[in-house]
């Protein structure tokens, strides 16, 4: 801090290391950001990205975790400064943003309440002045109606407008740094456009830095100038945006890169046209709750799904897509409309249609091994031989691309993307001629991702299985999908094949829809961006 | 808040649901059993005529709906009773006569039950501040010394039997030093300053005991708060050590302190029988176990149904309290 401040970076990290236990997640990491630059910190999980978010805030402090190397963040160094100066960088110089915008908020208090206990920490305001300066930052975020909404509890809020309301938590100070932790993972497509549109605009106008944090580099390319790639602890590759993402120099960027869906890019090999169609929806319509809680999840929905083709079903939560899964399944009964399979009405589970479920870790019992997991369909069906079990469950293993000897092992002890191939091998357990994938991908890295996603495709081509895809994620969606259903507060808003539906969408969700994904380049992101500020102003 | 009003209201109807189930099951428990219950009541020496005419008088020959229908009636709307010489009104609400004394059971309540809820409410209050306060205490300084210190003495609190701790106290307290009288129960009424001079040992000893659960319950439940993201959050955003405790996680930490308390006091409120034998309290509890020995029935009813009116009422309370703690309770 003896050079000139004018020069001296905002954050200085210099070979951090942090240790929980005898693992290291951060090893020997260094980089700077420059008042008011913005860096993204890409990768996978485990790569200890959101553990260098943390330590900039000396938020490993009394957590049992050993931390080297030097930070220094707005000038404080962080790794030694007491608890009282580490306590007036939080929050006031540097402000973190978290990914759960409803657990990060106490939900015993009032929003405003909330920012103003923030704000009276770090200056000598009144509480009626701190309560103004809540209501001033949670309207410049954009939340309607600011002094109102201020009075409102957290499970009051939307998800979006939780986050919004973080976000103004930050502001309330005007920190120099903002740290945002996967902002935006938890919200559905067209918020995170909002929330990324906001951070951007805020960060023009105040001039503050940013150092965000995603698995998605998509979010990235939206968000900030340069992008330090992370893997096991370390950094990878370093550089501005239009460079790593355009040009990566280095091996695993590249791959993590081919590896991320691209919305403007069609299913590969489609498959072979087939006019048979093997399970039919008429008339869907569900409802849950009663008196005047009642609603439709699913209110009218009729599909065809046709042998060995992937029909992807598309839409934000709430739009009724699972239930609609379910019931195809058969899991859940429809209010109205049935569902048919080749031809006859279908009630009730069965054996020719599968399910494969979102979460790997809680669709296994852990206290069974896999194999008996996998076993449930052929013992469901009155399979006794234990030895032909044992065998056919060998088999589906090896179909998976795991080892056929995996059969006493237990789901902890599989990694996420392995789990998930369990979970495929026990829907092909029953021979189906359908399975339904409920967001199969989506609690997966992008490179894990790929090869579930290249495996399903697999397995459609040898077996001629119908798939029914549903997923909140547009790009993984294109990447799988023959056909697909747009799908908005329970009804289908456009169907059709995937080409035409994302080529030339016709309904104006849809066009909405696409114009929120994240560009990779950072070019069209901005092209982007000013796109969706004629939309929302037009 | 149109949907806090309908909330009370909603359990408000609940509550009274429950009483009358409570009512019904404990009529026909205790009604039920077998005995011959006007043997016991006219005595040993009573010839077969004289028993049957008791039984007429108690009407034990009625079938088991009609009496508890008459029991239910004493209660809504009063009711008269002979007792072969003379006719006595029993005004709602009338939970019948004592076999024993011919006293009205709703009188006989009366008079014992300020003697329990005076105990009871004092004690509540302390091993409220000890438990509460302990527990806040030894969550915050996980892992230290002071930490396991307090939770060894929690956890002899909770292994020591009342009377240890009741007589230990009088015997310190009253006998050796000499800085309290042996306590005796004077009315509020009477003189407020003696009743709680006379009222601390009991007190402390009832307090002691529940305090260490307290403190448990507290400890765990503000463990669990203090891993949450919201306290992250004010952490990570300067917000001192004291009031993240303080403020957010005690908040979120109160629930089960809440409804663990609702129990402990309906429940003291007629369990407290060691504490009100020891110090010679004439309450609710001493009166229970001397009616239940002399199968005293109507009085063993109307007092356990009392007791369970303290414990509905004391969780009917607890709820209200969640929901003004916490509006989304409401929703539920």
């Amino acid at each position: 801090m003896s050079d000139s401040p004018v020069t001296a970076p905002l954050v200085q990290v210099a070979d951090l290391t942090v240790e929980f236990g005898g693992l290291r997640a951060v090893d020997g990491l260094s980089f700077e950001l420059a008042e008011g630059g913005a860096l993204g910190l890409v990768g996978e999980s485990g790569s200890g990205k959101s553990t260098v978010a943390s330590a900039l805030l000396g938020l490993h402090r009394d957590t049992g975790a050993r931390v080297g190397g030097s930070v220094l963040v707005a000038g404080t160094d962080v790794g030694r400064a007491s608890d009282e100066e580490l306590r007036r960088l939080r929050g006031a110089k540097a402000a973190m943003v978290f990914q759960d915008p409803l657990s990060s908020l106490d939900p015993y208090y009032a929003i405003g309440d909330q920012i103003a206990e923030v704000y009276r920490v770090h200056t000598r305001a009144s509480r009626r002045a701190a309560r103004a300066r809540a209501v001033e930052v949670l309207d410049r975020v954009g939340i309607p109606d600011a002094a109102r909404r201020s009075r409102s509890r957290p499970h009051e809020f939307s998800g979006g407008m939780r986050q919004r309301a973080l976000i103004a938590m930050a502001l309330a100070c005007e920190p120099d740094l903002l740290i945002a932790d996967e902002p935006t993972t938890a919200l559905d497509v067209t918020v995170q456009a909002q929330i990324l549109d906001l951070l951007h605009t805020l960060r023009q106008e105040t001039g503050m830095g940013l150092l965000l944090v995603t698995h998605d580099v998509g979010v990235a390319a939206e968000s900030v100038d340069e992008v330090l790639v992370m893997r096991d602890g370390k950094a990878v590759e370093h550089g501005s945006v239009a460079t790593v993402l355009g040009a990566p120099g280095e091996e695993y960027t590249r791959d993590l890169l081919s590896a991320v869906p691209r919305v403007d890019v069609s299913r590969v090999s489609p498959a072979a046209p087939s006019e048979e169609v093997v399970i039919e929806a008429v008339g869907l319509r569900r409802e849950f709750g009663r008196g005047r809680g009642r609603f439709a999840a699913v209110d009218d929905v009729s599909l065809t799904v046709r042998r060995g083709e992937t029909l992807g079903v598309v839409g934000e939560s709430g739009s009724g897509k699972t239930t609609l899964g379910r019931m195809l399944v058969g899991l859940l009964e429809p209010t109205a409309g049935e569902v048919r399979y080749e031809g006859g009405v279908r009630s009730g589970v069965g054996p020719a249609v599968q399910m494969v479920f979102q979460d790997p870790v809680s669709s296994l019992n852990p206290r069974r091994s896999v194999g008996e997991s996998i076993a449930d369909p052929l013992r469901a069906r009155g399979e006794r031989d234990e030895r032909h079990i044992r065998h056919r469950v060998g088999e589906l293993l090896a179909r998976v691309g795991l080892d056929a000897e995996h059969y006493d092992r237990y789901p902890h002890e599989f990694s996420g993307g392995q789990r998930q191939r369990v979970g495929i091998a026990r829907a092909l357990a029953a021979d189906p001629r359908v399975i339904v994938c409920d967001e199969p991908v989506s609690a997966l890295d992008v490179t894990t991702q790929a090869q579930v996603v290249a495996l399903l495709g697999e397995l459609q081509r040898e077996l001629g299985l119908a798939l029914v895809f549903v997923a909140h994620d547009l790009a993984v969606v294109r990447q799988v999908s023959d056909r697909v259903a747009v799908m908005r507060g329970g009804r289908i808003v456009e169907y059709g094949p995937a080409d035409e539906v994302y080529g030339a969408p016709q309904d104006p969700y849809t066009r909405q829809l696409l114009a929120a994904v994240p560009a990779l380049d950072p070019v069209v992101a901005a092209r982007r961006r000013s796109a969706r500020k004629e939309l929302t102003s037009a | 808040m149109s949907g806090f009003g309908g909330f009370v209201l909603r359990r408000g109807v609940g509550a009274v649901i429950t009483l009358f189930a409570i009512s019904v099951i404990i009529y026909v428990v205790f009604y039920a059993t077998p005995g011959n219950v006007a043997q016991i009541t006219c005595g040993p020496r009573c010839s077969p005529e004289q028993v049957h005419q008791v039984a007429q008088q108690l009407r034990l020959d009625d079938p088991l709906y009609l009496r508890y229908w008459h029991f239910l009636e004493g209660i809504l709307v009063g009711q008269d009773y002979s007792t072969g010489t003379a006719v006595q009104h029993c005004s709602a609400p009338c939970l019948g006569l004592s076999y024993q004394s011919d006293q009205q059971v709703t009188e006989l309540i009366l008079a014992k039950l300020p003697v329990s809820l005076s105990l009871v409410l004092g004690a509540m209050v302390l091993w409220l501040v000890l438990g509460v306060g302990t527990g806040m205490l030894s969550a915050w300084r996980r892992g230290r010394l002071s930490e396991r210190v307090l939770t060894g003495i929690t956890l002899a609190g909770t292994a020591t039997p009342v009377f240890v701790i009741g007589l230990v106290l009088m015997i310190v307290v009253c006998g050796e030093l000499h800085l309290l009288p042996f306590p005796q129960y004077v009315a509020f009424t009477d003189d407020p300053e003696q009743w709680a001079w006379n009222l601390l040992l009991p007190w402390l000893s009832l307090a002691l005991i529940e305090a260490a659960t307290f403190a448990r319950l507290t400890r765990a439940s503000m463990l669990e708060t203090l891993a949450e993201d919201h306290i992250r959050t004010f952490r990570a955003y300067g917000v001192g050590e004291r009031s993240v405790i303080g403020r957010h996680a005690l908040r979120g930490a109160l629930a089960p302190v809440i409804a663990l308390n609702a129990n402990n006091f309906g429940s003291a409120v007629g369990g407290a029988v060691l504490t009100e034998t020891l110090f010679g309290l004439p309450g609710i509890g001493q009166e229970l176990v001397h009616a239940v020995a002399v199968v005293d029935l109507p009085v063993v009813v109307g007092m356990v149904l009392v007791i369970g009116f303290f414990v509905v009422i004391a969780n009917a309370v607890a709820d209200l309290m969640y929901a003004v703690a916490d509006r989304r309770v409401v929703l539920a």
